[in-house]
């Protein structure tokens, strides 16, 4: 059954004020496009979760859509603060809560597994534990060491940008994975962006490449470009210098706001988006093919 | 022969790179761990396993990442993984040799702060970035390696917040933890080179040429000790700044 929808269409069906979001992908694929939706229909009171919250969460958080964040690293990568994100902690607007990546991703881990909790080793540093109750000891029923818990995480929903799917959400994903895989099954509900959409033929081409099943996707929606100023490996090149830009756009908050007029409220859709990024950017981005070894999984 | 120009970035990078074998599967970080590790790759440890916390095995990017999630660590490594595999199969197994670790402040007992400057969590003062994958790495990569400028701000007595552990309260609190790895044991600065003594404190224990033991003292935040074994790190050659300038870093980006 095809779940093609828009995406304007997926967050104003399935996203609701108040929910808790995971937008997935470690510095890959991240769901830039469905954020800045969320942003345009003014969903409000959202508890954002995500081990790096990037500037998706930034802006999100910039355009008052966020309650509350839930991260294990807050800074923009490779470039120094998240700022906006860090001065709404700061000054005591945005509620937080923290864990290691580790803990993070086993939240993701244990929700996705359909189990409470998690145990991690302990790793002597005590003070994230002594600040944030959620982080519990157990002890290992077998040897008695004790363990740290962190509870499952189940977000109502979880939005996964992915290369490609068929029309069902059957998606495949390359290069970093990150812990998408993990917040699709944690999730109540799967919206899927892709950059394409293919034949079920060419998904079962190479079935171990499909990380997600259609059968756990509320929604699928094609948005190619979805993931700029993150990227897609293979597609195209991360644009480091919106990275770098948005240090300079967050230190102020007129410049901040400006952005969100010109960038997010005053396109229509990702398309409009695209195209309202100059030529040389779109061309700085484009990436040569390398392409793997083909592999025989043999017709039986 | 003539003396050689260098800076300060470059000089603890350098120092950092010697630290690696030949054969380590090393934790990499963007920005100067990254530098240290591929220097330490085109020099004398060729066969050095670079692992991104992003979840890549075995990268060998073709330019100089930005981020820990740059597609150029992907295309060509060995294997990339979740970020539950990373942190669970390969680092909490304990299939990490070396970590680096980063942070606002580090303690006599070498251990790490990244996430808040003051006392107060709940009300910060200053915020910073938290842990990411830092506490796990402190705790069971099996040498872990801190590269930081010496300045009294960055090495207090003891942390604001302990984001990632050292020696802890030193002595054997540490070992009674039971934690895999052996913690820090070499703090790089722009002076010289930190070290654990028995007890789990940072000393002096060796200087870069031209620094003195006087300076490291008067930028520690408590009464830094002195090996009685002190000595001089190598200077640093041409070929090492060439291969940092001219192939890793040309455009700057990190040794500026």
């Amino acid at each position: 059954m095809s779940k093609l929808t828009t995406l304007k269409n997926a967050i104003a069906e399935h996203v609701q004020s108040g929910d808790t979001l995971y937008l997935a992908g470690f510095t890959h694929l991240i769901p830039f496009a469905a954020g800045h939706e969320i942003i345009r229909q003014k969903k409000k009171h959202l508890v954002l979760a995500r081990a790096t919250p990037d500037l998706i969460y930034d802006q999100l958080v910039a355009a008052g859509c966020a309650e509350k964040v839930i991260f294990s690293y807050m800074g923009n990568p490779g470039v120094g603060s998240l700022r906006l994100v860090r001065q709404a902690i700061e000054n005591q607007e945005l509620e937080w809560e923290e864990y290691s990546h580790f803990g993070m991703i086993s939240r993701l881990q244990a929700g996705a597994a359909g189990l409470p909790f998690m145990p991690m080793k302990q790793t002597g540093a005590t003070d994230l534990e002594q600040n944030n109750p959620l982080i519990k000891r157990v002890k290992d029923p077998y040897s008695g060491e004790e363990m740290i818990a962190v509870p499952a995480l189940r977000p109502d929903v979880a939005i996964v940008h992915v290369q490609r799917c068929d029309q069902e959400g059957n998606s495949q994903i390359w290069g970093i994975i990150g812990e998408q895989k993990e917040v699709a099954f944690a999730a109540k509900k799967v919206i899927i962006t892709a950059e394409e959409i293919v034949d079920e033929n060419v998904i079962r081409s190479d079935p171990n490449r499909t990380l997600i099943p259609g059968f756990i996707v509320s929604a699928v929606c094609h948005v190619p470009y979805a993931a700029h100023p993150s990227y897609a490996q293979g597609y195209y090149d991360r644009d480091n210098n919106f990275y770098l830009e948005w240090d300079k756009i967050s230190s102020s908050e007129e410049l901040t706001q400006s952005y969100l007029k010109e960038w997010v409220f005053g396109v229509k859709d990702r398309n409009e988006y695209w195209e309202k990024l100059s030529a040389e950017t779109r061309k700085n981005l484009e990436v040569a093919p390398s392409f793997s070894d083909k592999i025989n999984y043999g017709r039986f | 022969m003539s003396e050689l120009n260098y800076n300060a970035t470059e000089l603890m990078i350098i120092n950092a790179a010697r630290m690696l074998k030949d054969g380590d599967v090393v934790f990499v970080g963007v920005g100067q761990p990254n530098l240290a590790c591929n220097l330490a790759k085109r020099t004398h440890a060729p066969n050095l396993t670079m692992i991104y916390e992003a979840g890549v095995i075995g990268a060998e990017p073709e330019r100089l990442p930005l981020s820990i999630g740059d597609p150029s660590l992907v295309s060509g490594s060995l294997s990339v993984v979740s970020m539950f595999d990373i942190f669970s199969l390969y680092l909490q197994r304990g299939n990490v040799d070396v970590g680096f670790l980063g942070g606002a402040q580090i303690d006599k007992f070498g251990n790490i702060n990244a996430t808040i400057i003051g006392n107060d969590y709940v009300h910060p003062k200053v915020r910073l970035p938290g842990s990411g994958g830092s506490q796990e790495i402190a705790a069971w990569a099996n040498r872990c390696y801190v590269m930081t400028p010496h300045q009294k701000r960055r090495f207090p007595e003891k942390v604001d917040f302990l984001t990632s552990a050292g020696f802890l309260e030193g002595g054997e609190s540490r070992n009674e933890l039971g934690l895999r790895g052996k913690g820090p044991v070499g703090v790089v600065t722009d002076l010289g080179i930190l070290e654990p003594n028995q007890d789990g404190e940072l000393i002096l224990t060796q200087l870069h040429p031209g620094k003195s033991a006087e300076q490291a003292i008067e930028n520690t935040g408590w009464a830094l000790k002195v090996s009685k074994s002190i000595s001089q790190t190598k200077e640093v050659t041409q070929e090492e700044l060439r291969i940092l300038r001219e192939e890793l870093d040309p455009d700057g980006i990190y040794l500026s």
